[in-house]
């Protein structure tokens, strides 16, 4: 049964109830804000911080990388949110990294250089909300046609798409 | 001999992966200018309609007289933007969506997407419900294992063991069909439980399955294993290493071909599997033969766990309690005028889930499967995600692939188990 008391939101709460977690202990320094809900780990971490928690997390146990989606909170601002979720096949836990960006030109580094698996997923992003990954080694459509106009998985995209 | 797990990380020793296709074809030896005459080599397009394939997958190939070179999988062509779809749906009307994901497992679609739910929403599942999800998953299991085992055998050229898997898989749909009214999209398990109670003689059809299946896996052993060209074919073709399988994000039968011991169901129980003792198989050679013997085992441990669901199936509930999210029953709807209002709302409005985020991770037969699943507050998803196994594994097709003969893509393809809607969505 889900318990709303379990559910501790804020930095310094997660932290303290969590002190010995892996991915608490590597992050302490680059996290801007966690939450700790539903028994599922979510810590928010800058964009320009993002390879760097990445490689942390690695090093503390984090091996498998499972996927990169993101949501689009239109129309707030910052707009999107771009979660990556990352396994220990050791500690058997997953933490969830978030990354918060802003409409205009949302635009990322790109992890494939720490988890090479994030290149199908982060192409998936690229094609279907326009997040622009630098430093992936081959950045286009994956799904869509090369010419498809638009970002379909966008809130502000309809879902029939433009007649 | 495979290092342990814990020191296996993210870093691959493979320098490029997954190059794109006009990347491949413009460093293609035949492009470069005056390449040797020894250097030659030829761009085949593989697909996107080839029988081995499973679904409409390209493969952009670069052969060295017929060793490959070079590979790029190009993927695409079944999107039919299910994930956005899923947003203008309210929450139960999701779940025949998830069907149509991939169409050799839907029971374990839907269950990955309604465990998401249930932890967004806080529901308690009767241990019932829990028990007969656990049976029919693995049920799905077997049928999925067996349409692979027909399919791989058939690429190589083993028609008889094709309609031998068929025939025992469609045992298995006669008995879906009896339990959820469908042979294929059942959309079976519903948030909250599962749509009806199954009928009360299913469970002896189960039992008489179970009982003989055994022996035709022993049977399709007996005529695959001792056949040469089968066991030629296998051995020491498509090799993954568990440190790329780690690197390229490989999940389910192979990486734990590539020795890499890791099942959600053992080390991260949903659904109840911590009720149930089975082995997870595990081989650490990492090659066609290996992916083939591991999920030759699952056959049996499935056949385990199906057995004490069955034994150890109590009595009760197949629903939550919690009338405002899950449908009343016809009687009720007819007798009672408080269920006839909850069905009336739940139908035309759906029901709210509480805001928050989500994911639930299942072990499908392809592999680890994940639904991402975000709410706002309304009874509409704002955003469902699926991670389905198929889509990862593809880009450990090159690795796996590199160095070996073209003929011996369509058995590594047959090996990882792929359904391309899955993998478009």
């Amino acid at each position: 049964m889900y318990d709303p008391a379990s559910a501790i939101k804020g930095k310094q709460a997660v932290f303290d109830a969590h002190p010995d977690n892996a991915a608490v202990k590597a992050l302490a320094n680059l996290a801007t804000d966690a939450k700790f809900d539903r028994a599922e780990l979510t810590i928010t971490v800058a964009g320009e911080n993002i390879i760097a928690a990445a490689k942390a997390v690695q090093q503390a146990g984090y091996n498998f990388f499972e996927d990169v989606t993101a949501v689009d909170w239109y129309p707030s601002d910052p707009r999107f949110q771009i979660s990556y979720s990352i396994l220990s096949h050791k500690l058997k836990q997953r933490v969830r990294l978030v990354v918060r960006l802003d409409g205009d030109a949302p635009s990322l580094d790109s992890i494939t250089s720490v988890w090479p698996s994030a290149n199908f997923y982060e192409r998936e992003v690229f094609d279907l909300f326009g997040v622009h990954f630098s430093g992936h080694p081959n950045l286009r459509r994956i799904m869509m046609p090369e010419d498809w106009k638009g970002h379909p998985l966008r809130k502000d995209y309809p879902v029939e798409g433009y007649r | 001999m495979t290092p342990p797990v814990e020191e296996l990380t993210g870093v691959t020793p493979v320098d490029s992966v997954n190059p794109g296709i006009d990347e491949l074809i413009a460093n293609s030896a035949r492009n470069r200018q005056n390449p040797p005459p020894s250097d030659q080599t030829m761009i085949i397009n593989m697909g996107p309609q080839h029988p081995s394939t499973h679904g409409v997958l390209r493969l952009v190939i670069e052969v060295d007289g017929e060793t490959i070179v070079g590979m790029a999988p190009d993927i695409g062509y079944l999107h039919t933007g299910i994930e956005k779809t899923c947003e203008a749906k309210f929450y139960q009307q999701v779940v025949p969506m998830t069907d149509r994901i991939d169409y050799l497992c839907p029971m374990t679609n839907n269950l990955a997407y309604c465990l998401a739910v249930e932890k967004l929403l806080g529901l308690e599942i009767p241990e019932r419900a829990i028990y007969l999800r656990v049976l029919f998953n693995e049920l799905t299991r077997i049928q999925s294992h067996l349409v692979w085992l027909g399919t791989h055998a058939m690429d190589i050229g083993a028609l008889t063991v094709f309609l031998y898997c068929f025939r025992e898989r469609e045992d298995l749909l006669r008995i879906f069909e009896a339990v959820a009214g469908q042979r294929m999209m059942t959309s079976y398990v519903r948030v909250g439980g599962l749509s009806v109670e199954p009928p009360r003689d299913i469970y002896d059809r189960i039992r008489t399955f179970l009982k003989n299946f055994p022996a035709h896996v022993e049977e399709y052993e007996g005529l695959l294993q001792t056949n040469p060209i089968w066991v030629n074919r296998l051995k020491g073709v498509g090799h993954l290493s568990a440190a790329d399988a780690i690197a390229l994000g490989v999940t389910g039968p192979p990486l734990r071909a590539s020795g890499v011991d890791f099942d959600v169901r053992r080390d991260m129980p949903y659904s109840g599997y911590e009720k149930f003792q089975f082995n997870v198989p595990v081989s650490d050679v990492g090659d066609v033969w290996a992916r083939y013997i591991v999920r030759m085992q699952e056959f049996r441990e499935s056949v385990k766990i199906c057995l004490q669901a069955l034994d150890g199936l109590p009595e009760g509930h197949i629903v939550a309690d919690a009338p405002k999210i899950i449908l009343p029953n016809r009687e009720q709807m007819k007798t009672q005028m408080e269920s006839l209002i909850h069905h009336f709302k739940i139908v035309t409005e759906g029901f709210g889930v509480p805001a928050g985020e989500a994911t639930s991770s299942v072990e499908a037969p392809h592999g680890m499967m994940n639904y991402y699943v975000v709410s706002d507050g309304t009874a509409k998803p704002y955003r469902v995600h699926m991670r389905n196994p198929g889509f990862a594994t593809l880009q450990a097709l090159e690795t796996m692939c590199k160095g070996r003969l073209l003929a011996d893509v369509v058995a590594v393809i047959g090996s990882i188990d792929i359904v391309l809607g899955e993998i478009d969505r």
